[in-house]
């Protein structure tokens, strides 16, 4: 019998195309998402060399980074984001790549329409410009973020020279509490391993109450992946899986989707299987958690304090723990429902799906935004954007005070003119709380979309699991 | 991409952990189509700051950058090296550093060194305390050294320090193995479930 395999493994090594002694490996890379933002410089050095993008079928293009999400946004007032969206034109244009351009149906955050497309399936390798292509090892594909040299690498040879990663399983046993999300399953890991403490690795994600997410709720997970430093995420395919890539417009159909399906159910770490590290995390344990400080690992339960440095932490994070209290002007002991919020943003390629919006749209059923609040939905493509007015969701922000937006990465990161301003405090389902990340200033506090749902109506952070919904009948 | 062999530079310390690559360069700068320019806005918002080393003579044409644990984490941006080699900064020594900056930084001619914590809370002191502090880093012995005694071994993957060594292309290194590219790319296509188009 052959060694036990994890599925990191196996996927790896379905992909090598060479293994040159004392030089990395070649591995093949299946599909090569494009954006305007890290791509223009990869295109322009094939054209400096004279070199073809060679497979423009398994590359395929949007706009997301920049693009306004306001109605009217087809002349983009920014000239330089205005450029480079249409340089991204010219060169698909000249290298025959399919583009989904602001006025696609298919246009999205490239790390929702992917799935959503089915372009995204298990098994795959799968590159993006961009660090959370982690995302896609929600469907068991090994998906990772990369830098230009390597956008250009790939679309002159399809593949990447890649050192072999470690291997990293994270079991979540049990069953959630109500009120803790896929968001909170990944804050809660992230704040135990700290926000290097995959770095190297390739992370699993395994236990029943993995198993028990919704495809939405394994992206969210796998998303974030990046913020504790980890090469990828992956989740095993399973019955959810498939039931989720059925019928999508990429999936194979009829007997292809059958000899598919029988190949995805073979993506499964081997009993025996062995991983460089492991970790169990109880799900029972875990609460919705808010993020206080200016790294993904700075957080803490909702009914936690904002911490302050102790006599265990060395002089070098004391120091970093008093340079985000400052940032975010902060004091220790604070109650964390005792923070107001200026703003909520609720969006980005961890939390912009259907279900989420739906999740947050339940919360908010009933009751109006806090007066001073300013809020905003910004679904994460056109496809999520119809789904929810067909189902209402976008009346039901509208009437609680929301600003219901065009599709895009948005506040996640502020390239568009979407921004906090100095020293506005921000409740978002976004991904990183770094220091300006939303905008010159601005403090962002990460949570899941029901907290703030929550905290937009109340106007500070606020316990969702004593939440009164009033609109279950609504949303049935 | 220009090679790497020996650097002697004054040295710029960045007594700061995690700097993320948000930090390095903020996003408002990733709207540029160009590859080059991105010096001048180098941590562009902590420079607003007038004792940040941007802002002191004494760090002026420094090639050589410390800082605390996990250097480059966060967003994938290549913009982030080409940031740090536009300044003028060739190489940068920290106790860690974050995975997709460590491949990007390589691929643009910087060279990042991992020395243990205890010597680079050394090198930020002697870089903070005494003005005009340099030192050698020497990729092909593998060495820094200053001139007061210090030295410190560090290694790096062989093959990247050839890269950096020769200054090598990494498409053209990969195109050597095109035949091997071929025969794989034959047989995998079959497998109709990893082509993207249904």
């Amino acid at each position: 019998m052959s060694k036990p395999k994890t599925l990191f493994e196996k996927v790896w090594e379905q992909h090598l195309v060479a293994e040159p002694a004392n030089e990395p490996t070649l591995l093949y890379i299946d599909l090569h998402l494009v954006h305007e933002v890290t791509s223009p410089q990869a295109f322009d050095g094939l054209r400096l060399a004279g070199r073809k993008l060679r497979r423009p079928d398994r590359t395929v293009a949007t706009v997301d980074h920049n693009v306004p999400t306001t109605p009217n946004r087809l002349i983009i007032e920014d000239a330089i984001a205005a450029k480079q969206i249409d340089t991204l034109r010219k060169n698909c244009q000249e290298f025959g790549v399919e583009l989904y351009d602001i006025q696609s149906p298919n246009q999205g955050i490239v790390h929702v329409i992917g799935p959503e497309l089915g372009l995204t399936k298990p098994g795959m390798t799968i590159v993006c410009g961009d660090s959370h292509t982690s995302t896609h090892g929600a469907f068991g594909a090994l998906a990772f973020g990369i830098g230009t040299s390597e956008v250009e690498h790939v679309m002159a040879t399809q593949c990447l020279q890649q050192s072999k990663p470690k291997t990293f399983r994270i079991s979540v046993e049990g069953e959630l509490p109500s009120g803790v999300t896929a968001k909170d399953i990944v804050l809660g890991i992230i704040g135990r391993i700290g926000n290097d403490g995959a770095t190297g690795h390739v992370v699993e994600y395994a236990g029943s109450a993995i198993r028990a997410l919704s495809m939405e709720g394994r992206m969210t997970i796998c998303n974030m992946s990046i913020e504790a430093g980890a090469r990828a995420g992956m989740i095993a395919p399973d019955e959810t899986t498939f039931a989720y890539l059925k019928d999508r417009g990429f999936s194979p159909e009829g007997k292809a989707w059958d000899n598919a399906v029988a190949e995805w159910r073979q993506l499964q770490t081997d009993p025996g299987a062995t991983f460089d590290r492991e970790l169990l995390i109880k799900a029972e344990e875990l609460t919705p958690f808010v993020t206080w400080g200016t790294n993904p690992g700075m957080v803490v339960p909702i009914t936690g304090h904002v911490p302050g440095p102790t006599e265990s932490h060395s002089e070098a994070e004391r120091r970093s723990f008093n340079q985000a209290l400052t940032y975010m002007a902060l004091k220790p002991g604070t109650a964390i429902e005792d923070i107001a919020i200026d703003r909520v943003f609720i969006g980005s390629c961890t939390n912009s799906r259907i279900e989420d919006l739906r999740a947050a749209a339940k919360v908010v059923t009933g009751y109006h935004v806090y007066s001073h609040v300013r809020a905003m939905v910004v679904p994460g493509s056109h496809h999520v954007k119809t789904q929810a007015e067909q189902e209402g969701l976008d009346k039901i922000f509208i009437e609680a005070g929301f600003e219901w937006r065009e599709p895009g990465c948005s506040m996640c990161l502020g390239m568009n003119p979407d921004i906090l301003q100095p020293g506005e405090r921000c409740a978002s389902t976004s991904n990183r709380n770094f220091e300006g990340r939303q905008g010159r200033g601005g403090r962002t506090h990460l949570v899941s979309p029901e907290m703030a749902a929550a905290a937009a109506v109340t106007g500070h952070f606020t316990d969702i699991r004593q939440w009164e919904y009033k609109g279950e009948e609504v949303l049935a | 991409m220009q090679p790497f062999r020996v650097v002697n530079s004054v040295v710029t310390p960045l007594d700061r952990a995690n700097v993320d690559t948000d930090q390095i360069i903020p996003k408002q700068f990733l709207k540029r189509i160009e590859r080059t320019g991105y010096g001048e806005f180098l941590f562009f918002d902590w420079r607003r700051e007038p004792e940040f080393f941007v802002n002191q003579p004494r760090y002026q044409g420094s090639q050589i950058l410390v800082a605390a644990k996990n250097f480059g984490c966060g967003s994938s941006r290549e913009h982030a090296a080409w940031a740090l080699f536009d300044y003028g900064f060739r190489c940068v020594i920290a106790p860690t550093f974050a995975d997709i900056f460590h491949s990007n930084a390589g691929k643009n001619g910087i060279l990042l060194v991992t020395l243990p914590e205890k010597d680079v809370d050394h090198l930020l002191g002697q870089a903070s305390h005494h003005e005009g502090y340099r030192l050698t880093v020497s990729l092909e012995n593998e060495t820094i050294h200053d001139d007061h005694g210090f030295e410190a071994k560090f290694s790096i993957d062989p093959f990247r320090r050839y890269c950096l060594l020769e200054g090598l292309d990494d498409i053209g290194l990969t195109l050597r193995h095109a035949a091997a590219l071929d025969a794989f790319e034959t047989q995998h296509n079959e497998k109709f479930w990893l082509t993207p188009r249904a």
